[in-house]
């Protein structure tokens, strides 16, 4: 099926991520734990508040700790500039997020207490969500919150017919040609499971089952980013 | 065998082999040591654990720390201690009598306070100034540095702060929680064991660090 003369608008090939893939932890120094993640031209900064205690006290939980996350959209960060503030889209961002994070975290001790995440998008051009996870991932690390593993996150999809990599923001939103665009953002364990997946578009079981091979593949790549950049960090701060 | 540390991550798996005991940050899964935080990984005697280089405060027993008076109930104060749950000073953990009516003569909310852990509980930490050395405290100044920089600060057997204490002439005292008390008869000594603690954490990552504090020294009183 896939056409192997297939042109992708910025010039990848089907298989090929954005490029540059950069990671930086420790950048906010007021946090307890940060860390900066770009992809292309999306750029996200994740920083991690506590653990701290939950207010307003009702909801505490005494059973865990509670995550919480809060994706933002800086005004800037796209074209035509964006409210500032919440809305639809990011708080449902955010509540994906925690869904993405959470399998990994070890916060049964934390009871009653809330462990924040802040992430603020510098510049978008989709996939936004992915390097947020990304960043968030590593900022948790480095906060020193337990963890079972770091999580990593990148997109597949599928335009027209052929399976690709990593979407940007025309093959995602304006592309319109043959059958169109599906955007698949998934979320991977360093071990390949899957913790986070969503499917925006029409694709088949076989080819769904090609994407996510494809990404689990991808995510290695990046997981090894991820680990380089919090080794770099080190003793310093 | 390597005693050298290494900068560890969640996930990683630091060491391989049934003879080996996780310690804490870590978790044994089937032969493998697994680390489940970010860290400095050391081995001693089999037991492997992970050192953390950053996050907040956690309370533990037994630990010095210096705090705030945040608020005073009918039986105690509760005091800021930069952990993620306020503690607890009951009133019969200090030494003396005092007068149920008049608990802000003994402390006022905005004190500082220097204490001890005694208990650490569900429902929160408890606190002791029952020992030696605890208590209100009255002069000279507070700072604060991150509470993971605390070890490099006292040194190895008190190294690096009995070097600071004796070229400022000032006594130190150095809370968990990252909280340091400095007090001399001169305000310049203070502000020097200041500048001296502040150049400590942030350099806290270089090797041979007493030998490098020594030369910033001759230097600072050579200006």
């Amino acid at each position: 099926m896939t056409t192997k003369s297939f042109k992708r608008n910025s010039g990848r090939k089907p298989e090929e991520m954005r490029a540059p893939i950069k990671a930086k932890v420790g950048i906010i120094p007021n946090a307890d734990g940060s860390a900066m993640f770009q992809a292309g031209k999306t750029i996200a900064y994740a920083s991690v508040f506590g653990p701290k205690k939950m207010h307003p006290q009702h909801l505490q939980n005494p059973e865990k700790g509670t995550l919480r996350c809060t994706y933002n959209m800086i005004s800037f960060s796209v074209e035509d500039r964006i409210r500032p503030g919440p809305n639809r889209r990011s708080t449902e961002i955010s509540k994906i997020i925690e869904w993405a994070l959470e399998p990994v975290l070890m916060i049964g001790k934390y009871s009653n207490m809330v462990i924040d995440v802040h992430i603020n998008i510098i510049q978008a051009d989709a996939g936004t969500r992915c390097a947020a996870i990304n960043a968030a991932a590593m900022a948790l690390a480095h906060a020193g919150i337990p963890m079972k593993s770091l999580v990593s996150s990148v997109a597949a999809g599928k335009i027209d017919k052929t399976i690709v990599l990593d979407l940007d923001k025309f093959e995602d939103s304006e592309y319109d040609e043959g059958e169109g665009s599906t955007d698949i953002p998934m979320t991977f364990t360093p071990d390949g499971k899957l913790t986070h997946i969503q499917v925006d578009g029409k694709i088949d079981y076989k080819q769904l089952k090609e994407a996510i091979e494809l990404a689990r593949n991808a995510t290695k790549e990046i997981y090894e980013v991820q680990k380089k950049a919090l080794k770099d960090v080190g003793g310093s701060e | 065998m390597s005693n050298k540390r290494k900068i560890i991550i969640p996930g990683e798996v630091i060491s391989k082999g049934e003879e080996y005991l996780p310690g804490e940050g870590t978790e044994k899964k089937e032969d493998q040591i697994i680390a489940i935080r970010f860290g400095l990984a050391e081995e001693i005697n089999k037991l492997v654990k992970v050192i953390p280089l950053s996050g907040v405060y956690e309370p533990r027993r037994g630990n010095v720390i210096i705090g705030k008076v945040e608020n005073i109930t009918f039986n105690g104060w509760i005091i800021n201690i930069g952990a993620p749950n306020n503690a607890f000073l009951s009133l019969m953990e200090v030494p003396r009598y005092v007068n149920k009516n008049g608990l802000e003569e003994v402390m006022d909310i905005g004190d500082m306070v220097i204490a001890k852990i005694w208990a650490i509980n569900k429902r929160g930490i408890d606190l002791s100034i029952k020992s030696k050395n605890l208590g209100r405290i009255n002069e000279g100044i507070i700072i604060k540095i991150n509470p993971n920089k605390v070890p490099r600060i006292i040194g190895k057997e008190g190294s690096m702060i009995n070097l600071i204490k004796d070229e400022t002439d000032c006594n130190i005292t150095v809370g968990q929680n990252g909280f340091i008390w400095i007090r001399g008869d001169k305000i310049e000594n203070e502000l020097l064991a200041k500048k001296a603690i502040l150049f400590v954490s942030k350099k806290s990552f270089i090797d041979g660090l007493t030998e490098e504090v020594k030369k910033w020294f001759s230097g600072e009183k050579g200006k």
